[in-house]
């Protein structure tokens, strides 16, 4: 827990301490494109984590939710 | 979780309002398959459509049609060794000095998921999702709520979700009695508790996505996942040995039992940035859990841009896991815990996969893109296990419909 407190802790120095931080609205060109989104392919996405899920033991991180599977 | 239909905490960009709305379509096919083990081909279809202001529906449909051999639990011997299949019908044989497979594995899976995304007022979003699995010893049904919050000019977003699935495990010849005998012949029948049982998960997600400058965007996510009820793999076994390291005669494997709860926790930062035209993705996790998993996963996508709305996006990801506390590659005579598996994916591993993707704009609303991977999985546990080496081939139809 204590090194998720440290995380917390820096991200919001990290975020609160630039007020230089983003974009003015006109400025938002590039930010708009598909290849700059979070998520440009979901469908990569969704197979990707169905792979990994199946084969690792680790998930979350980048949502909650969704089916699970046998995955034996 | 976080497999099928994951909500993932990132909204899509509001496509123009054209008011004709029609639908955007996004297709895949995927072909997966292991050296000597599984493979898998897997169509998904998702269709999302504008039906009020800012007001999307997405619908996605997957098929998953799996066949192969998938290692069962027992090490390997100098002689072969003969197993029952999960029906208890039947038997196989692996031959000497090699990883005990059963082939007896195929499924199929079909899952289906719908998501709707809403405007709750100028600065926050909602989206709530539903989704339901089948295969034929696995039923999976789900809902989940996320909102995002914009403030600062939009440039952060505050995201916060939760999640809950109901999951029903059926498995061919019923629930096995956690570290009781597997019978080697058909003669005999495995100790059963039931004919099914299930597990719940809940999940809860909270982030923060900021923009850093015009080329920059990040996000930093925390989830928080508890499941509890049915965790153990119903077809997994473990052998057992005696003090001289020879299989034990009587009862020499033995089904395994997972602890019925389970916390997990994943921390996420992702990065986005833009060069000139080039686009570079990283994230990296780290995930931990009360089994005893530590894991760290850092992914790497370079989307170089080609002329004509052309890129090509080579992919590297980087996993490495410890084991679980009831990981174990083989069980001793006269000391048996009550919880153990000797499932390699419970083991300390790491995966490596190496990815290109190739992507065509045909035209201003349709692509068309083809990917492949190389993914190798190495257990650092106790051994002799083999690698797992896969291979994925991915092709990609986009369009307006």
């Amino acid at each position: 827990m204590s090194k998720l407190l440290q995380v917390i802790i820096l991200s919001v120095l990290v975020l609160s301490g630039c007020s230089s931080l983003g974009v003015q609205p006109w400025e938002r060109d590039l930010l708009a494109q598909k290849k700059m989104q979070l998520d440009p392919y979901p469908l990569d996405t969704y197979l990707d984590e169905h792979i990994y899920y199946s084969k690792e033991s680790s998930s979350g991180g980048k949502g909650v939710g969704g089916g699970g599977c046998g995955c034996n | 979780m976080a497999t099928s239909s994951m909500l993932a905490a990132s909204m899509q960009p509001a496509a123009a309002a054209d008011g004709n709305a029609s639908w955007e379509m996004d297709s895949a096919l995927l072909f997966y398959s292991e050296k000597d083990r599984v493979s898998v081909i897997e169509p998904v279809i998702r269709a999302r459509k504008e039906i009020g202001e800012d007001e999307f529906l997405n619908l996605r449909l997957v098929l998953d049609s799996l066949t192969g051999s998938s290692a069962n639990g027992a090490i390997p011997q100098s002689t072969p060794q003969t197993f029952t299949s999960p029906s208890g019908d039947g038997t196989y044989t692996t031959p000497a000095n090699e990883t005990p497979l059963d082939p007896t594995f195929h499924d199929t899976r079909v899952a289906f998921s719908i998501d709707w995304e809403k405007p709750v007022n100028k600065t926050l979003r909602a989206i709530y999702s539903a989704n339901i699995s089948k295969e034929f010893d696995y039923t999976s049904l789900g809902v989940s709520a996320q909102y995002a919050w914009d403030f600062n000019q939009r440039n952060t977003t505050f995201t916060a979700g939760v999640s809950y699935n109901l999951d029903t495990v059926n498995p061919v010849g019923g629930i096995p009695v956690g570290m009781t005998a597997m019978p080697t012949t058909t003669a005999v029948s495995k100790a059963s508790t039931d004919s099914e049982d299930t597990k719940n998960v809940a999940e809860l997600l909270l982030g923060i996505t900021q923009v850093i400058d015009r080329q920059t965007l990040m996000q930093f996510n925390y989830t928080y996942g508890n499941d509890s009820g049915y965790l153990t793999d119903p077809y997994k076994i473990l052998s057992v040995v005696d003090g001289s390291g020879n299989l034990r005669a009587v009862d020499p494997y033995l089904y395994e039992s997972r602890p019925d709860s389970r916390t997990r926790h994943a921390l996420y930062w992702k990065t986005v940035h833009q060069f000139s035209e080039d686009v570079v993705d990283f994230s990296y996790r780290y995930f931990w859990d009360d089994w005893g998993i530590k894991s760290h996963t850092f992914d790497v996508r370079y989307r170089y841009q080609l002329s004509g709305g052309n890129y090509l996006q080579p992919h590297f990801r980087y996993y490495s896991q410890d084991e679980a506390d009831f990981y174990n590659y083989k069980l001793t005579d006269g000391s048996i815990p009550d919880y153990a598996s000797a499932d390699y994916r419970l083991g300390k591993l790491t995966s490596t996969t190496y990815g290109i993707k190739y992507g065509m704009a045909l035209d201003k609303q349709s692509e068309f893109s083809v990917r492949a991977e190389l993914m190798k999985q190495s257990v650092d546990a106790e051994g002799p296990l083999p690698d797992v080496d896969a291979a994925i081939l991915q092709f990609n139809y986009s369009f307006l419909f």
